[in-house]
């Protein structure tokens, strides 16, 4: 007998391999109803019925042994053992979508044919249900020749009997010698085998058609997504506040009892101006990440992100990209990082790195608590009619101005670095489904875990690095200190620079720490008007009201524009370098990014001091 | 006539691709996924606004979304 070591997840995109992994390892790997969500292989520890453990590895979906992007090749050379350095997967479990045999057996066929130990997951076997069709395992079962288990990963249906059908697939001698066969073979025998499998057959998925004839509508589908992501930045603005009040309270009533507590001293002060008000700032954006992820997850696990794909594909096309590259350039709004390693899905070259390249453009989460402190402190709370806040108006209009410029991007690149033909769009649109709210609440919680341990790493250590080089050498008497600091001292060279857009050497203080991560910046400002003020009044004043007391309008609305464009984020340019392995294209990205911020806060500064608001 | 044409909800059959008028990768994915000769086959929906772009194209139990350009290389008879 041999010893157990190693066995894959494999089968079409969108069957569920995911979740299936999640269930089997207890690990908790992203999972979202469309096709491509996991674009790299992952590797975690499943438990046998006889206790001991073997290595599962959860792999990208794929249509066949023939790739044709990036993530298949990465399934294919594992499955065959090409991957360097590692030996193929002694089992292959084959995921399929119960509800869609006569398509998911094409590839489960060439798996089979391989000869290897291979046991066939049949998931998703409620699905079908609910669409009125009866498969029967055995018959499967009897066609295929290999163990076939009825699973519901997400209800953790059917887990113990595939982990023991995994254990007993492993005794197996391999077979060898199967014939190979063309597509159209495969074809014509999985829809004869998804035939002989199907027991009874009602109803076929009434509830999808008809949600299709409305979301997918040409003027009604439009019109909904539009509102959908309106809806979000309202719910953004407005259902976070009273948390953000709460949260807010509380970092100021640390504040005060640190204040009261200890000693006055450098280290109380450190305490108080550097850690308390700088991460202080960013933490208080908690719940606005929190409900915008809860709208990105929710319309990602329900399928309707595909149809969003859809809708926009004539747009993406026009620009010289397709609806493929859509689905990477919204998972950009949550983060560039995971939205840049998702075009991994996308076959043509050109066009995945003119979607690389654009991606910092879509707004992510960090931006958020910089558009927000600005937001909140420049404009008005006020309902413009409809029920339409202003604020969330304008946060809306950044996001606008953020996927304009992308495609205009776009479109340059599409006519010059990244030239060729055109490329179509070619996608599964999967089927809707409910939102499990324990999945949904996983995802949240990783993402205000990943927020919290950002703003206590990345955040916590530049606010540090710059309150010491705030805060030495110390001024002598008459002097602020923010002037005689180190930190004042290089921000008075780079103020020259920035100058002419309207930003002020409190911003060129900013800036540079920024640098790490977008949120920084909050956090920046935050310690810097603490260290400034701690002389003075010796009172802790609210960031906003700070802001509003040292900055025109006309700077606020520039500081905005920057952000919208500037590639102030170290993962991004990390990943960038990866993905595109070298620093040519993250160089290129900074460069123009950079380029745009410049001209736009020019640009919205300079309009803005013609129209009054300097 | 060409599966760009057919009227939406008229069940088919395509009866012959002209794969030369695609991309190498874009034929084989189509193929994987089941738009081939001899598929039964729906236009679902159609366009966006007033656009002929993209189709979403009912194969078996599964919808797949391809471009007017893909679909104007694969001839159909109406069933």
């Amino acid at each position: 007998m041999q010893t157990m070591r190693s066995a894959a997840l494999v089968g079409n995109p969108n069957a569920g391999k995911s979740a299936l992994f999640n269930a089997l390892t207890g690990a908790r790997q992203k999972i979202a109803n469309y096709p491509g969500v996991t674009v790299e292989r992952k590797v975690g520890r499943l438990i046998l019925p006889s206790g001991e453990p073997i290595e599962l590895t959860d792999l990208p979906g794929s249509y066949g042994l023939s790739a044709t992007s990036p993530d298949e090749e990465v399934t294919r050379k594992v499955i065959l053992g090409e991957f360097p350095g590692e030996a193929a997967p002694q089992v292959l479990v084959v995921v399929l979508d119960a509800s869609n045999l006569g398509q998911h057996l094409v590839f489960a066929q060439e798996v089979i044919a391989l000869g290897r130990p291979t046991v066939i997951a049949l998931n998703m076997i409620d699905l079908a249900e609910r669409d009125g069709l009866v498969i029967s395992p055995a018959a499967l079962e009897q066609a295929l020749g290999v163990p076939v288990i009825a699973t519901v990963a997400v209800r953790r249906r059917g887990l113990a009997e595939l982990s023991a059908a995994i254990a007993a697939a492993e005794e197996r001698p391999a077979e060898h010698g199967r014939p190979h066969t063309s597509l159209i073979e495969r074809r014509v025998t999985a829809h004869a085998i998804a035939d002989g499998a199907i027991v009874s057959e009602t109803a076929r998925h009434r509830l999808h058609a008809r949600l299709d004839r409305l979301f997918l509508h040409p003027w009604l589908g439009p019109l909904i997504l539009f509102g959908l992501l309106f809806v979000v930045f309202q719910a953004v603005f407005a259902g976070a506040a009273p948390f953000a009040a709460v949260l807010q309270a509380g970092v100021d009533w640390i504040s005060g009892e640190v204040r009261s507590n200890l000693p006055q001293g450098l280290a109380r002060d450190l305490l108080t101006d550097g850690v308390l008000a700088g991460v202080g700032s960013v933490v208080v954006f908690l719940p606005q990440i929190v409900i915008l992820f809860f709208f990105i997850l929710a319309m990602e696990a329900s399928g309707y992100m595909a149809r969003a794909a859809f809708l926009m594909d004539r747009m993406m096309a026009r620009v010289g990209l397709s609806g493929r590259s859509f689905i990477p350039l919204l998972s950009s709004f949550a983060c560039a990082v995971p939205g840049i390693m998702a075009t991994r899905s996308i076959t043509d070259p050109r066009d995945r790195l003119t979607t690389i390249l654009i991606a910092p453009l879509m707004t992510c989460s960090a931006r958020l608590p910089v558009y927000a402190v600005i937001i909140a402190a420049f404009i008005p709370n006020r309902n413009i009619g409809g029920g339409i806040g202003l604020q969330g108006l304008v946060l809306f209009v950044l996001y606008v101005i953020g996927i304009i410029g992308a495609m205009v991007v776009a479109l340059v690149l599409r006519r010059s670095v990244t030239k060729g033909a055109a490329s179509g769009f070619i996608m599964e649109l999967p089927k809707y489904q409910l939102p499990r709210a324990r999945d949904l609440g996983i995802g949240l919680y990783q993402r205000a875990w990943i927020f919290l341990r950002r703003a206590g790493t990345i955040i916590l250590t530049t606010t540090v690095v710059l309150w010491l080089l705030l805060n030495f050498p110390r001024a002598e008497p008459g002097q602020n200190q923010v002037d005689a600091s180190i930190a004042g001292k290089i921000a008075n060279g780079l103020a020259v620079v920035v100058r002419p857009i309207g930003f002020n050497r409190d911003i060129a203080l900013a800036l540079i720490p920024a640098m790490a991560a977008r949120e920084v910046a909050v956090s920046s400002l935050a310690t810097t008007y603490a260290v400034a003020d701690s002389d003075e009044t010796r009172q802790a004043t609210a960031l906003g009201d700070r802001l509003r007391a040292g900055w025109s309008l006309a700077t606020a609305l520039a500081f905005l524009a920057w952000f919208v464009f500037a590639p102030q984020c170290m993962s991004t340019i990390a990943v960038t370098r990866r993905e595109t392995n070298g620093w040519k294209w993250p160089g290129f990205m900074m460069a123009y990014l950079f380029a745009l911020a410049y001209l736009f806060a020019g640009l919205t500064y300079w309009t803005a001091v013609w129209l009054g608001l300097g | 006539m060409t599966l760009d044409l057919l009227p939406i909800g008229q069940r088919a059959r395509i009866v012959a691709v002209d794969w030369s008028r695609l991309v190498d990768e874009e034929a084989q994915r189509l193929q994987a996924l089941g738009v081939d000769v001899g598929a039964r086959v729906a236009v679902a929906h159609r366009g966006v606004f007033s656009g002929m772009d993209p189709i979403a194209l009912t194969v078996g139990r599964m919808t797949v979304a391809l471009r007017r350009a893909h679909a104007r290389a694969m001839m159909v008879e109406a069933l």
